[in-house]
């Protein structure tokens, strides 16, 4: 029964986490974005005190089913371990696991270089170690492509049909160091979870440590009663997280997730999910010391008829450790092919298209965060990287940062598209308080940026054509209009910031018809503010 | 398009008038007449190969044209163009060609600035393929490139290297029919002409290629200023314009004007030229799709008329029944495009009386909706910064025609309206092509025949789009 609970709540959990991560129409967060806010470490980066007391009360109470429940990472390993499963041989299919002592020195270990870093603001290293942002990453890098793909060939139907229920979106890789980091966790961690169930979750996970800590002093637990044990040891193969020390009566609460496998493995009804007496404590560990000594003898008769035979094989126990590396940034040189000259003595023909060449970012010398943000350092110190925003944002503006010290955190820019003025979804999906929830209004005068107007590059200046797309499709009416040359009232005319009005939404960057790099565009600024 | 045709043959004879000659064969299949589809249908049967209405010169009683002229400016595209920068299927093309030589059509029209350069080539290379007397071709000096600060000797070379190469690409000794192309645009038309033509000697090297038989007619094609035309048509004397292309259909009969205080009325030039007797060649008689792709209530109208024939064969009828025509032109991408017009013309039932008011009628109707009016003629592009300009108005024509232009937010359509509007505008036009990156640099509106201020239009677009996609409508 409790594993059944168990179970649905997980696949439910999981699913509407996992599509809040592949939706790109804006439509369930307003449903499901609470889910990604009852996260431990984006509620402990944003603060979020009713969230953290719940969860930690939760944990007091059941013990660690956060991590059977609620965090997506956790649910994922449980489903890569049954497809690891397959591939084991026949006889481990149905027991594939056994008791191992806790890596105590790696996972507190862990979690100290985790604090740290977190105080330090070495929001990377964070972000790294992160479950929920590596779930994130995971779903957004490596699942919403083929979502989208799926999307994709509706459209085309639909398309054919005349139908305007799919329409397109594009896909394509935001960062190829995210990228990476995304595919090289989600492999490390499948390579674990099929192996040996929760090994990441109790040797790496800062959460599972924190929540691991507090299990053991939870209300209720598993209990092995030690008069109806048969010392089958059923329960302790079963146990994809390796705590039950079934010889000894005893589980590891700190890294025990209540799954409930055991309860149901076990066949002589000696098993049970309850709150532990004081007595019972004394009986157990009675208990456990005269099995001890059963077993030592047990042992020792069995070591004299071994060593009659022949010489034992040593086990050697190898130390899985895994190293998650950030691997650098391959150059792209994108070899922007130059605007074909006309030649004068060509005769212009009808039809046809102008090659566009490719937009290149500009150089900032101060990165842009999105609206609600606040400020670089509150998007720095608060951002898990979960790359949640990225997802949900519909214009291309967001992707993740390939600046070391703020890697995969979102960054704006403006090739694909701009920060639209009717859009504020980046603000209501952020868990973690790195995007504060920001209306359209307050969305539309918060200046997070100012444009910056390149002489060389403007179309009246470089082509001698008269332009004024930046000035046409300024929000705020910040782009005014000037003559280039003030004595000649008929000389073509430039664009003007008025940075006190402009908010930095980048309709100037991205709709200039320079190219490949636009003739205006926008500078971020370290402290946003309401004009 | 799609075009369904099922007259019954009676009813189509009864129209016609006709009865004598055809009486034995419809005597033949008399006995089933009500219960089985007549084989021989005009609108189901096969398309006929030897019933083509042919056109001559009334004067001289010279050429035999056929009534549908073949248009090379719309010829089919190759998915990615071919190595030498062809966009065009050359394959596909030679198919419409002889489908359509096969049906009688013999004139074919086209320019040296057609399809980015290609036309010429491709339809000189289908052609060549039947001996030079079973066709007319028509093609145009298309040098736009003139502007008064060339000297008349560069003017002139250029301008002959042009109709040399026009011979060239076409594969032809001489050329059946030569326009001056497009006349009539420019700030001041008249001078605009003498610039091109007259100041650099080009017109009097014309004329002599005429006697020499290099070229066997010699007219314009006139889009836009009315003094012009009037102009060239006072001066017949000296150049004897033997035939004259106008952009003529219901609509433009009466309302080209409305569409831009520019363009005539195409009653004023057609009257004019039949005063003379100079024939005229009818361009843009479906105006490039927008008299076929119409409101759905004015598909009803068009149908309760006549349920079998389509919309667009209205068309072509109503021009072909106009007498002082020697061939109308329809630029056939497809093969259902090329069957249904030799449907229309082989053999024309012309119009009635009651018919021509009818279309009137329809156009006053049509003339309602606030479409904008691009033929996709695509002389505006390639646009320097990359837009589709012409797949952004047919979108934007598209909507209006299918109510997908909402008012404001009150209108009850609005929800729906908004996502088809939007999502189909995604689809039609490259997200990088669209009207929110028109420069405003105006380079486009003086190749616009049909006079349309492109900025202001693509910027009245964008700001509606705008509005759709802000929910502020």
């Amino acid at each position: 029964m409790l594993r059944k609970i168990r179970l649905t709540l997980a696949v439910i959990f999981f699913t509407c986490i996992t599509l809040l991560f592949l939706d790109f129409t804006g439509t369930l967060h307003t449903w499901l974005g609470w889910m990604a806010k009852i996260q431990f470490l984006p509620a402990v980066l944003a603060l979020n005190v009713i969230v953290i007391i719940a969860l930690i009360a939760l944990t007091l109470l059941f013990g660690r089913i956060y991590c059977s429940i609620i965090c997506p990472m956790g649910v994922m390993q449980d489903i890569m371990a049954r497809i690891g499963n397959w591939f084991k041989p026949k006889s481990k299919r149905k027991l594939p696991y056994s008791y191992s002592p806790a890596k105590t020195w790696l996972r507190y270990g862990v979690l100290a270089l985790f604090i740290i870093a977190l105080i330090a603001g070495v929001g990377s290293f964070v972000a790294l170690l992160a479950p929920y942002s590596s779930f994130g990453r995971i779903a957004s890098n490596l699942l919403q492509p083929i979502w989208i793909a799926g999307n994709n060939v509706l459209a085309y139907f639909a398309e054919k049909a005349e139908s305007y229920s799919f329409y397109h979106v594009d896909t394509w890789i935001k960062s190829l160091p995210t990228f990476i980091i995304a595919a090289v966790t989600f492999i490390v961690v499948f390579i674990l979870a099929a192996r040996n169930g929760r090994t990441y979750c109790n040797t790496i996970c800062p959460v599972g440590t924190v929540l691991g800590f507090l299990a053991k002093f939870s209300w209720f637990k598993p209990v092995i009663d030690p008069d109806k044990c048969i010392q089958c040891g059923k329960c302790s193969k079963k146990c994809k997280a390796a705590c039950i020390d079934y010889k000894a009566f005893q589980f590891d609460y700190s890294r025990c997730v209540t799954c409930g496998n055991c309860i149901v493995a076990c066949s002589s009804d000696a098993l049970h999910y309850q709150h532990i007496t004081k007595d019972q404590q004394v009986h157990l560990v009675e208990a456990a010391k005269a099995n001890a000594e059963k077993i030592a003898k047990r042992e020792a008769a069995k070591a004299e008829r071994q060593a009659k035979n022949a010489e034992g094989k040593e086990k050697v126990d190898d130390a899985k450790r895994s190293v998650l590396t950030a691997t650098a940034l391959l150059a792209t040189a994108s070899l922007a092919k130059a605007q074909e000259k006309l030649d004068d003595d060509i005769i212009k023909m009808d039809g046809g298209y102008a090659d566009i060449i490719e937009k290149k970012a500009p150089k900032r010398l101060t990165g842009i965060t999105p609206p609600g943000s606040k400020s670089a350092k509150n998007m720095y110190s608060h951002c898990t990287a979960c790359q949640l925003c990225v997802a949900e944002c519909p214009n291309g503006v967001l992707r993740p940062s390939t600046d070391l010290m703020k890697l995969m955190q979102p960054v704006a820019s403006f090739e694909i598209g701009y920060c639209r003025p009717e859009c504020n979804r980046c603000s209501q999906v952020c868990p973690a308080g790195a995007i504060k929830p920001i209306s359209i209004e307050e969305r539309s005068s918060t200046q997070v940026g100012h444009a910056v107007w390149i002489r060389d590059l403007c179309i009246p200046i470089a082509d001698g054509q008269s332009c004024g797309n930046c000035s046409r499709h300024c929000p705020t009416g910040a782009i005014q209009m000037v003559l280039s040359n003030p004595d000649d009232p008929r000389s073509l005319e430039i664009p003007v910031v008025d940075e006190e009005r402009c908010i930095g939404c980048g309709a100037c960057e991205n709709l200039c018809p320079a190219r490949p790099l636009s003739a205006i565009y926008v500078e971020g600024h370290e402290v946003h503010r309401v004009i | 398009m799609k075009k369904i045709h099922t007259i019954n043959r009676r009813d189509f004879l009864k129209t016609l008038g006709i009865s004598a000659t055809s009486a034995v064969t419809l005597a033949s299949c008399s006995s089933e007449k009500d219960k089985k589809v007549d084989p021989n249908s005009t609108y189901t049967g096969p398309i006929p190969t030897d019933k083509m209405t042919y056109r001559s010169f009334a004067a001289t009683g010279e050429d035999k044209v056929s009534l549908l002229g073949y248009g090379c400016m719309r010829w089919p595209n190759l998915d990615k163009p071919a190595a030498d920068g062809n966009p065009l299927d050359q394959e596909q093309v030679n198919k419409l060609v002889d489908y359509a030589i096969e049906h009688g059509v013999n004139y074919f029209d086209t320019s040296p600035v057609y399809c980015q350069g290609w036309s010429e080539r491709v339809t000189g290379n289908a052609l060549k393929r039947y001996p030079r007397e079973k066709y007319y071709v028509a093609t145009k000096m298309s040098n736009f490139f003139v502007n008064p600060n060339m000297t008349p000797q560069e003017s002139f070379r250029r301008s002959v290297g042009m109709y040399e190469k026009s011979k060239a690409d076409l594969q032809v000794d001489y050329i059946d029919y030569y326009l001056l192309h497009s006349v009539g645009g420019g700030t001041d038309p008249i001078a605009d002409f003498n610039t091109r033509f007259v100041n650099n000697g080009l017109i009097d090297y014309l004329m002599k290629e005429r006697e020499a038989g290099r070229i066997r007619h010699l007219g314009f094609s006139f889009h836009g200023a009315v003094e012009l035309f009037d102009y060239l048509l006072s001066k017949q004397d000296e150049y004897h314009w033997e035939f004259v292309q106008i952009q003529m259909n219901y609509l433009d009969w009466k309302h080209a004007k409305e569409n831009n205080r520019r363009n005539v009325n195409a009653e004023y030039l057609y009257t004019e030229l039949e005063k003379r007797n100079i024939p005229a060649v009818i361009m843009e008689p479906l105006l490039g799709g927008r008299l076929s792709r119409v409101p759905d209530h004015v598909v009803r109208r068009f149908k309760q008329q006549s349920p079998e024939s389509s919309v667009a064969s209205w068309a072509f009828r109503y021009c072909g029944s106009a007498t002082n025509i020697l061939t109308v032109l329809s630029g056939m991408t497809y093969m259902e495009h090329l069957q249904d017009n030799i449907r229309s013309f082989a053999p024309l039932v012309p119009l009635t009386e009651e018919e021509k008011q009818f279309l009137y009628d329809t156009a006053d109707i049509m003339m309602q909706y606030p479409t904008i009016p691009c033929n996709d003629c695509k002389y505006c592009m390639p646009c320097p910064y990359g837009l589709d300009i012409p797949a952004i108005l047919l979108h934007y024509n598209k909507c209006v025609n299918e109510g997908n232009v909402p008012k404001n937010r009150q209108d009850p359509n609005y929800v729906k309206a908004r996502r088809a509007f939007l999502v189909g505008y995604d689809r039609s036009v490259e997200k990088l092509r669209q009207a929110n990156h028109c420069t405003g640099c105006n380079q486009c509106s003086p190749h616009c025949p049909q006079n349309i201020r492109i900025p202001q239009q693509l910027e009245r677009i964008d700001k509606f789009i705008e509005q759709l996609k802000q929910n502020t409508l």
